[in-house]
């Protein structure tokens, strides 16, 4: 089996048996469970200013897809998972929680140029990690990030390494020397079977990930997370940055909700019901 | 070379109608200064229906591989339609073909790709497309500093145009791309009832309701309408009280009923981006600050559990 990007990869099928090298791809996000009240925007900066006290979180999507890449490794018997991110310091949380549940090592991409850059930027940083790292049998990541909400990396990624790119799966199995994959699609699903390597993202629907227990979060704390710069990524100053976007953010606001509700008034809650059904009748909504 | 290129999604009777509403936004595109509207489709069963609403040359994909609907298969078909057009804006819709084209598209010619827009002018010439980001909380702009523009957009963001006579061209691409992904098959989601999102009517709950059995009653208020599918918060799949299928949201579905009517529901945007869509919401919820009711049409600030079944018995009434 080929390795993506890896001019050094590690052979990955072996007589004894199937060993993986997974990479697999997170992102820290501001809690999308905010409520829309402490959600405010730094206009003249295009950034989301971090709500006070809410702490922010794994993308929803990341951990099924850490969860994909662990029983791949289990079902394999051998293996390992690499976790990456590009983000802030804070974003080292999001390794770690993918090292909780199980993966192997981390590796933050951290770098001041990093904080304003587009998609295309993204993918190319973390496409030049995995060739750092040697490649990979597999690159796994959530289907999208629930912040921006693009769904565009993983495609990116394939693009950039030349392999191919499924995506939105709900399950994943190894098949051969290659996945079968389940793919949502917008009015059912796909099954499909790609050759590895390949990137694979991963939907909501792949299932509950595991949750991690206090003794693999301290154990975790033991696991190694090489923080790497533009620079160690060969990336040069005129290929990441704000000035480098192919596709510019010229806005980011919070749209004018003007509330126009009309509370329903009523004695009893039978009587608002009532009124309600008037009214919903005399738009002709039921 | 200014020029709009609808990429289009054939469809049993002739193309989906997502890419009739693409064609409404090229349309808008070109009457401001956008340039000419041209459009790609795989197979000859969808050229007519562009042709008559709107589009001055429709590229004809007529490889037979791309019947498989992949994008990897679809992308040099497209990217030729791209450059014999001359075009430097690229519509697709917000599929399951075009989420994986666009972006696909993009990093080949070195762009970026907008996904799920909802507003597109130019500007200078230029392409300005409005998106929702975090959870619908927020809108952002985009602009491009490379020459092609290629966006994604939000269902139902635009109308499609009235059909009329249909005076253009088309024209034949032959090109496809190496299929590196197997299709072994496809099934339809199982559906019981009316579909989430082509229901009229939307009755979903959350947290609020506090338990699973809360869910049989909006269950009944849905079948008093008969055209009424229910959903559910993230909060309440995730607390088993009802199948994630129903999810309505960020990590779930996205709906745009007539009339939404959110049960003990706050509004969070993980929420909120599934159902903002909306064309009508009403709110019932004990809090009056909660940001569902800010947005609701109407709302009733009380016990659902009162209010529901006396809901039900009034909407039965009205027969």
């Amino acid at each position: 089996m080929k390795s993506a990007g890896g001019h050094s990869a590690p052979p990955a099928a072996e007589e004894a048996g199937y060993r993986v090298n997974i990479i697999v791809c997170v992102k820290q996000i501001p809690d999308p469970e905010t409520p829309a009240a402490s959600f405010k925007v730094d206009e003249a900066a295009k950034k989301v200013i971090p709500a006070q006290g809410i702490a922010p979180v794994v993308n929803p999507y990341d951990p099924q897809a850490t969860e994909a890449a662990l029983r791949l490794k289990e079902a394999s018997g051998s293996g390992k998972v690499t976790v990456i991110s590009l983000g802030p310091d804070t974003a080292r949380d999001a390794i770690k929680h993918a090292l909780a549940m199980g993966a192997d090592e981390g590796v933050l991409l951290n770098d001041p140029a990093f904080g304003d850059i587009d998609n295309f930027q993204t993918a190319n940083a973390l496409a030049k990690a995995i060739e750092k790292l040697g490649g990979a049998d597999l690159v796994l990541m959530g289907r999208a990030s629930a912040d921006w909400d693009m769904g565009v990396v993983p495609t990116g990624v394939g693009q950039l390494l030349n392999i191919p790119v499924v995506t939105v799966a709900k399950a994943i199995e190894t098949s051969g020397a290659g996945l079968k994959v389940e793919r949502v699609l917008d009015d059912g699903f796909q099954s499909v079977e790609v050759s590895l390597p390949a990137v694979v993202s991963v939907s909501n629907e792949f299932g509950e990930p595991r949750y991690p227990q206090l003794r693999q979060i301290m154990m975790a704390a033991k696991k190694t997370v090489q923080v790497w710069s533009a620079a160690d990524l060969g990336l040069g100053a005129d290929e990441v940055g704000a000035a480098n976007r192919a596709m510019p953010l010229e806005a980011l606001y919070v749209p004018k909700v003007e509330s126009n509700v009309e509370i329903i008034e009523g004695d009893t809650p039978e009587e608002k019901a009532a009124v309600l059904a008037q009214k919903l009748r005399a738009a002709k909504l039921v | 070379m200014a020029g709009i290129l609808v990429v289009a999604e054939a469809a049993a009777d002739g193309v989906s109608a997502s890419s009739l509403e693409l064609l409404g936004a090229a349309q808008q595109l070109s009457s401001q200064g956008g340039g000419a509207v041209s459009a790609f489709v795989a197979g000859q069963g969808g050229a007519q229906a562009l042709l008559q609403h709107g589009a001055s040359t429709v590229y004809v994909g007529t490889n037979a591989a791309l019947a498989s609907g992949m994008a990897e298969v679809l992308q040099p078909a497209v990217q030729a339609a791209i450059e014999q057009s001359g075009a430097d804006i690229v519509l697709l819709a917000q599929s399951s073909l075009g989420r994986d084209l666009a972006p696909a598209l993009a990093f080949a010619n070195k762009t970026g790709a907008a996904m799920d827009c909802v507003e597109l002018k130019i500007n200078g010439g230029r392409l300005r497309a409005t998106r929702a980001a975090f959870g619908g909380n927020a809108r952002a702009e985009h602009t491009w500093t490379a020459p092609l523009q290629i966006v994604t957009v939000k269902g139902k963001s635009f109308d499609a145009p009235e059909a009329g006579a249909g005076g253009g061209e088309t024209k034949t691409i032959d090109a496809a791309g190496a299929a590196r992904i197997n299709v072994l098959g496809i099934s339809k989601a199982e559906t019981t009832g009316i579909k989430l999102e082509d229901a009229a009517v939307v009755v979903s709950g959350g947290r609020g309701l506090g338990d699973a059995d809360a869910f049989k009653m909006l269950e009944d208020l849905a079948a008093t309408m008969k055209v009424a599918a229910v959903g559910a918060s993230r909060a309440a799949c995730d607390l088993g009280w009802y199948p994630p299928s129903q999810q309505v949201g960020l990590t779930g579905k996205t709906v745009s009923p007539n009339l939404y009517i959110a049960v003990a529901i706050s509004g969070a945007s993980q929420h909120m981006a599934g159902m903002a869509g909306s064309k009508n919401i009403v709110a019932i919820n004990k809090d009056a600050d909660s940001n569902m009711v800010k947005v609701s049409k109407f709302a009733i600030i009380d016990d659902y559990k009162k209010v529901v079944p006396a809901l039900i018995e009034e909407i039965k009434k009205l027969g």
